[in-house]
């Protein structure tokens, strides 16, 4: 058990080297072996992560902090004490993380083997992919801010190549594609650019960027179940459990004493949670809490730390200027949440996930909806600390943060009411969703933040992949009805319309207008596609049901019962945005698989190929038992059965903020307003869309009417983001770049300053050095070396090269006369030894 | 007293020596063939001494290693006697910049076998004189503590460079080098005076002291001690309590050094030779050119403003790193405003060099070795870069961002390098570009003469890498091939040029990876920099 952690560093390897084979050899072998390479790494990774899992759960609120192989510690000047090292930390948070990535993902490449068939480029698509997830591994198994921050740039890079996989298709579509791709990575780095300023000002606030030391605690508060030994008549902790594993880096450990006094009754509390209620304590079996008091508070990492020095007053030295320590606390937030909107798609920085879905839809699936675009809502919930103490110091944080994601739950919610391509459509529920992660964050919720997070990866991929399945059987169908049979060249614009609604010979596979009626001919999607769809909606039981209500539950608590602004924000806007989410995705149900066919291609969609029918099998299977994982305590039928809190205990040993944090019952009232709402909301879809299509002019139902017109167009030009943000940055950045280069660089400093200042300037230097001997004064005295000069004088002024000629002559005789003068020592030395 | 006996830093300093003496007596047409590998196997020597140095180098110490010194001249000045001599050795700082002097120059050898430039313009024989004489002067930059001495390898490398520029170089070769000459030497002339002044007053050359002679850095420690400072006559304008004054000489020395080593490097706004001598020069110009002699610039002023000038290097600090700041946002957005290939990356190295200005000027130990190991990714990065605009130059003959796209598609691992390449200059976390960046940043922020706006601004360089490279990379190597060759032969990469890049990668991954060996070679011979700004 205690060696178990080890196997991490294989996570990353494995996938590494499965992109490095498929990328370099890939195309030296048959289709089927690129993608069995693929699958097998992300398979590994995934079976690896379910060690781990066994292992943190084994090990009660075990935390393992590896140094991994062959690497030496990364970033380090030894005389100022910087050590930043390739290290990485299992504890519950990344395994939680991991497994989504890898368990997803496993599932993603499994489809991907179908959906990219024949592609030219098979071999590096799984590179690409097996790249991903090597990066995304590290992101979320990194045990400090800067290997957090190579996963980050590194899945952006990922998302670069892959939004832009198909570049080389035909103008305008190729380049599209790489305009978005290009897009995502620009964007991305402004919100990196947030973590950058993060890390720098925790380096020199903490002189670290460690997460938690070895052999430190995460959480101090919360109970621990150990072994304990009676030794010497004193109670000690056993040896086995004493510290986190490979803790090599400090002989310092973590040091627990009894609770309270009383153990039995803490066991009993703790039994009282639900957690260990069936779990008889043995008779060494304690629970417990623990410290770190054994370490210095300059050894802790930088959240351990925080917990220590937050509120007391303290100054941080910048060296040019001080600061209070909880003000930078407050700027690193900030910081951070900046680097949040651009990774996790939040107002302002969400513009390029939509364009994102130029990308192959394993792609969209994996990337932009599953597991990339949440690691901004995994570094708030990895930095609650920050989170918890500022809000607890009277900083408004929380607020900004629900904000941000409650404003952007609306948003995404209210353009996706109004888009036509059914990839659009899921980039802004996915937008959206991400808004109720990190409006989560920012009520304090950061179990149901993660909850949701899982939750989300699984029925979204689901969705995605489903609407690959849709896209797929479109083309099919479109070719067959169009060509009479899937023609040899099918491959070859395959893929064509999956890019940024292109239409290439006037029809798009992806826009739900021509679609419709799908659900006969491809009733396996339609089923899982159904369960997805409902899971997003929040209906019970699915899993969305269960995750979002915890939002809401706790947002309601946060405002109804603490009277925090924060939480009557996030109830109140995350409520119509739940309303929005529902009316959507009905809409897109009925649009695409309901009522009847409305092109050819419909009408002859073949249903897709078992591989990819598997993946949305199994995981419309999680998406029905996914929400289980953490049921609320009184929940009716299920507290009989069922214990409440599992993935909250799970995560309790990471998370500090979740032990001070509160725990809400299930809230029967709550949950019933949002059914009935997610339920109202179908209805009202149904009604509006089932069985009458498209207006006249295929156009939507709310656009043919007259009170909802003006707010369709609104939504389906989607708030006009992309036209103030090129007219307020792009056009203004492009005219001041050329401004500076042709005015300023060229014209300026090039040109004008270069003629009329040094080159007249040299000039004049000639000119007054050479007079003189015009005027014959040397001349005359000395008359051969006169004529000599006069001669390179005039040579000078009429050559505009003559001074550089010149002076090349000196410096050669100079370096002559350098190099004899270097010798001459030798020669001495030669002599002297020879006589 | 001298530290005689041959050093293996002379030995080094003098291998490439070896080898023009072997090119001049090669007859150019018979021979024609073998000048390259000549070339080519000396500087592959050349490294090879210098990895032995680096073996035999000692971390540990700050002092000068593999020292030689020979006294040459003593030059009666009125009352004083100045030596002038032969002074040799390596700390940390020069034996990493000698070692990317050694590791450049047979990648750009490389990059010119096979090249059009001597189908159109000859004299091959020449070419490689002169970039075997670049590369000894080079490494004498690097090596040398005597500021005479100095000086003379410090012009020296302008004549081979002005005449690769002027010769192998595109349509506007003489202009170009004709201004590359005359800003380069506008600048020096002031170091010249400096110099000068400074050997006067301390009655010897030698920056450092060796073998009982005390050298000039160690005699201006003295004087400040002795409460009497550069301008004697006037000691209280000058003494700590009254404030560094401008008008200062030891300011005047300050900035003398500073204004020549700020247009080598270049800082904003001394920049505007750069794009006309990278751009008109040939390909292993260019390497050469961003690889190594920009470095010459940020070498010089880590050298002699800091060690020499310390109190008008700390009044000046913040002057400078805003002009780097300046440069690094002014160089990306000039950068990304081109429409040509090799203009693009040319304005880049002004962007990047402002990080390595601002990390000097931080004047901690993250911000100046952050900055020396900049100095170190621009020249694999940028080189890299350049090198690939010369191969496609090669094959397209166009530098227009407008011919090109599509390339990736006909050239894959062609592709693949460019962008691995694109991404190190760019700062990707993992390649070498960001270990440098990062570092340099770092010390910004808690720096006592920067600070905040300063790392702000700074970093917002960062963005802008992207948005100038990105455009670069996707014009080029994205899209639809425009103009395909005539032969499907052209796209394959001939073996030297596949040989070019593979160092290039190592280093890439090493150094972005595994950076401690080299933060360690810097560690001591930094610390004892920065041990003079510690308040």
């Amino acid at each position: 058990m205690e060696n178990l952690p080890l196997l991490v560093p294989l996570v990353i390897l494995v996938p590494a080297l499965g992109a490095f084979i498929n990328f370099f050899f890939g195309a030296k072998f048959e289709e089927k072996w690129s993608g069995y390479i693929g699958c097998f790494a992300s398979i590994f990774a995934f079976i690896v992560s379910l060690i781990l899992l066994t292992y943190v759960t084994g090990a009660n609120g075990a935390a393992a902090v590896v140094n991994p192989p062959f690497v030496d510690g990364w970033l380090r000047i030894e005389s100022i004490g910087l050590d930043i090292s390739w290290q990485q930390r299992v504890d519950s948070l990344s395994v939680t993380m991991m497994l989504v990535v890898t368990g997803v993902g496993s599932l993603i490449h499994l489809y991907a083997r179908g959906y990219m068939h024949g592609d030219k480029w098979y071999p590096r698509f799984f590179a690409y992919l097996n790249m991903f997830l090597a990066f995304m591994l590290i992101l979320v198994t990194g045990n400090n801010f800067l290997m957090l921050f190579v996963g980050w740039e590194g899945v952006g890079l990922c998302s670069f190549l892959l939004i832009g996989f198909w570049w080389d298709k035909k103008a305008p579509e190729g380049w599209n594609n790489s305009n978005a791709a290009r897009k995502a990575f620009i964007v991305n780095r402004i919100g990196d650019f947030g973590l950058l300023m993060a890390m720098f000002l925790i380096f020199w606030t903490f002189g670290t960027l460690d997460f938690h030391r070895a052999g430190e605690l995460p959480n101090t508060e919360a109970k621990y179940l150990v072994h304990w030994r009676e030794h010497n008549g004193l109670l000690e902790h056993h040896e086995e459990t004493d510290k986190e594993a490979a803790g090599d880096a400090h002989d310092k450990a973590y040091k627990c004493v009894p609770a309270g006094g009383d153990d039995h009754e803490t066991a009993d509390a703790h039994a009282d949670d639900g957690h260990g209620a069936p779990n008889p304590l043995a008779s060494d079996i304690r629970a417990i809490y623990c410290d770190n008091d054994h370490f210095d508070i300059a050894l802790l990492g930088v959240f351990g730390q925080t917990t220590e020095r937050f509120g007391a007053g303290e100054t941080v030295d910048f060296g040019s200027f001080q600061m209070a320590f909880d003000d930078v606390i407050l700027l690193i937030a900030l910081f951070i949440l900046l680097g949040v909107t651009g990774k996790s798609a939040q107002i302002p920085l969400f513009v390029w996930l939509p364009d994102a879905m130029a990308g192959p839809t394993p792609v969209s699936a994996l990337i932009h909806a599953a597991t990339m675009v949440t690691a901004g809502v995994f570094i708030l919930v990895r930095s609650n600390v920050f989170l918890w103490e500022l809000n607890h110091g009277g900083y408004v944080i929380g607020l900004v943060i629900t904000l941000v994601g409650a404003g952007t739950a609306l948003m995404a919610g209210y353009i996706a009411l109004g888009q036509w391509d059914i990839k659009r459509v899921l980039a802004y529920s996915t937008i959206s969703q991400l808004g109720f992660m990190v409006a989560a964050v920012g009520i304090g919720a950061y179990v149901a933040a993660m909850f949701h997070l899982v939750t989300h990866a699984v029925f979204k991929a689901l969705l995605f992949l489903g609407s690959g399945s849709v896209i797929h059987g479109v083309e099919h169908g479109h070719h067959h009805a169009h060509e009479h049979g899937h023609g040899e060249d099918h491959h070859d614009d395959h893929a064509s319309p999956h890019s940024d609604g292109g239409a290439e010979g006037g029809f798009d596979a992806q826009d739900m207008r021509n679609m419709g009626g799908l659900r006969k001919r491809m009733p396996i999607t339609y089923i899982t596609y159904l369960i997805g769809t409902l899971a997003l909606a929040g209906i019970f039981p699915f899993a969305g049901f269960w995750s979002k209500d915890e939002i809401l539950a706790d947002a309601w608590y946060e405002g109804f019962e603490l009277n925090e602004l924060s939480g009557f924000i996030a109830f109140g806007v995350l409520l119509v945005a739940a309303a929005f989410t529902a009316f959507y995705m009905w809409r897109q149900i009925v649009l695409v698989f309901l009522d009847q066919p409305r092109s050819e291609a419909a009408e002859q969609a073949p249903e897709s190929s078992g591989a990819m029918l598997l993946p949305l099998l199994i995981l419309a299977f999680f998406t029905l038992i996914i929400g289980f994982i953490n049921v609320p305590k009184a929940t009716p039928i299920f507290d009989g059965i069922y214990h409440p809190y599992e993935f909250k205990h799970f995560l309790e040993h990471s998370l500090i903020s979740v032990s001070r944090g509160r725990t809400l019952d299930f809230n029967l009232s709550i949950a019933g307003i949002a059914l009935a709402l997610g339920i109202v909301s179908i209805l009202v879809a149904n009604r509006i869309y089932k069985g009458k299509g498209l207006a006249s002019g295929n156009r939507d139902l709310l656009e043919a009417g007259g009170a909802s017109r003006p707010l369709f167009r609104l939504a389906n030009a989607r708030l006009y983001w992309d036209e103030l943000y090129s007219a307020v940055i792009e056009q203004p950045f492009n005219r001041l770049a050329s401004f500076l280069a042709d005015r300023v660089d060229w014209d300026f400093l090039h040109n004008y300053f270069h003629d009329s200042i040094i080159k007249r300037g040299f000039d004049t230097i000639a000119e007054l050095l050479g007079k003189p001997f015009d005027l014959g004064i040397v001349d005359g005295a000395v008359n051969g070396v006169g004529a000599f000069v006069q001669r390179a004088a005039e040579w000078m002024r009429r050559s505009q090269t003559g001074y550089v000629r010149l002076y090349a002559v000196v410096i050669f005789i100079g370096v002559v006369a350098v190099i004899s003068l270097m010798i001459y020592p030798f020669v001495q030395m030669l002599l002297a030894g020879g006589s | 007293m001298d530290v005689t006996g041959l050093s293996l830093t002379t030995i080094t300093l003098f291998l490439p020596m070896v080898g023009l003496a072997i090119l001049l007596f090669m007859n150019g047409e018979t021979q024609k063939a073998n000048l390259k590998w000549v070339a080519f196997a000396t500087s592959i020597v050349t490294f090879v001494a210098s990895v032995l140095m680096w073996i035999n180098f000692d971390p540990s110490t700050a002092d000068l290693q593999m020292v030689q010194r020979n006294t040459w001249a003593e030059v009666s000045l009125g009352e004083s006697v100045i030596n002038i001599s032969y002074f040799v050795g390596v700390d940390g700082i020069s034996m990493l910049l000698v070692l990317l002097t050694t590791f450049i120059m047979p990648i750009s050898i490389l990059g010119s076998f096979g090249s059009h430039i001597f189908e159109e313009r000859g004299r091959e024989k020449l070419y490689y004189i002169f970039l075997m004489l670049l590369e000894w002067s080079m490494i004498g930059v690097f090596v040398v503590h005597d500021l005479i001495i100095f000086y003379v390898f410090w012009e020296v490398t302008l004549v081979p460079m002005y005449f690769l520029i002027g010769i192998w170089g595109s349509e506007e070769r003489i202009y170009a080098a004709v201004k590359f000459f005359l800003y380069t030497m506008a600048g020096s002339i002031l170091m010249l005076i400096a110099i000068l002044y400074v050997g006067n007053r301390s009655g010897t050359f030698s920056t450092y002291s060796a073998g009982g002679d005390i050298g000039v850095i160690e005699r201006v420690q003295t004087w400040e001690g002795e409460g009497t400072y550069w301008d004697a006559a006037d000691p209280e304008a000058e003494g700590e309590d009254a404030g560094f004054l401008l008008n200062s000489v030891e300011s005047w020395l300050f900035l003398g050094f500073l204004v020549a080593f700020a247009i080598k490097v270049p800082i904003f706004p001394f920049h505007s030779w750069l794009p006309d001598a990278h751009v008109q020069a040939p390909t292993a110009g260019s390497v050469i050119l961003a690889g190594v002699l920009l470095k010459m610039g940020t070498y010089g002023i880590v050298r002699f403003n800091l060690n020499l000038f310390p109190e008008a290097t700390v009044a000046w600090a913040p002057t400078i790193a805003f002009l780097g700041v300046v440069g690094i946002i002014y160089g990306a957005w000039v950068s990304y405003a081109q429409d040509n290939v090799k203009k693009l990356v040319a304005y880049s190295s002004v962007s990047h060099l402002g990080f390595v200005v601002v990390g000097i000027f931080a004047l901690n130990a993250q911000g100046l070795q952050g900055a020396t190991l900049q100095m170190v990714n621009h020249g694999i990065s940028t080189g890299g870069l350049f090198l690939i605009v010369g191969m496609l130059y090669e094959r397209w003959h166009t530098k227009e961002m407008a011919d090109y796209g599509g390339v990736w598609k006909v050239m894959p691992l062609f592709g693949a390098i460019s962008l691995v390449i694109s991404l190190s200059s760019m700062g990707l976390p993992g390649l070498n570009g960001f270990i440098g960046e990062f570092t340099i940043l770092l010390g910004s922020l808690g720096s006592d003469y920067l600070g905040f706006v300063f790392t702000l601004l700074a970093t917002l360089g960062v963005i802008m890498a992207a948005v100038y490279l990105l455009k670069m990379f996707q014009h080029v190597f994205m899209g639809e091939l425009k103009r395909p060759l005539s032969s499907e032969d052209g796209y394959k990469l001939t073996w030297s040029e596949k040989a070019a890049f593979i160092p290039i990668i190592i280093m890439i991954f090493w150094m972005g990876i595994q950076p401690i060996v080299f933060f360690n070679m810097l560690d001591v011979s930094v610390d004892s920099i920065v041990a003079l700004f510690v308040r």
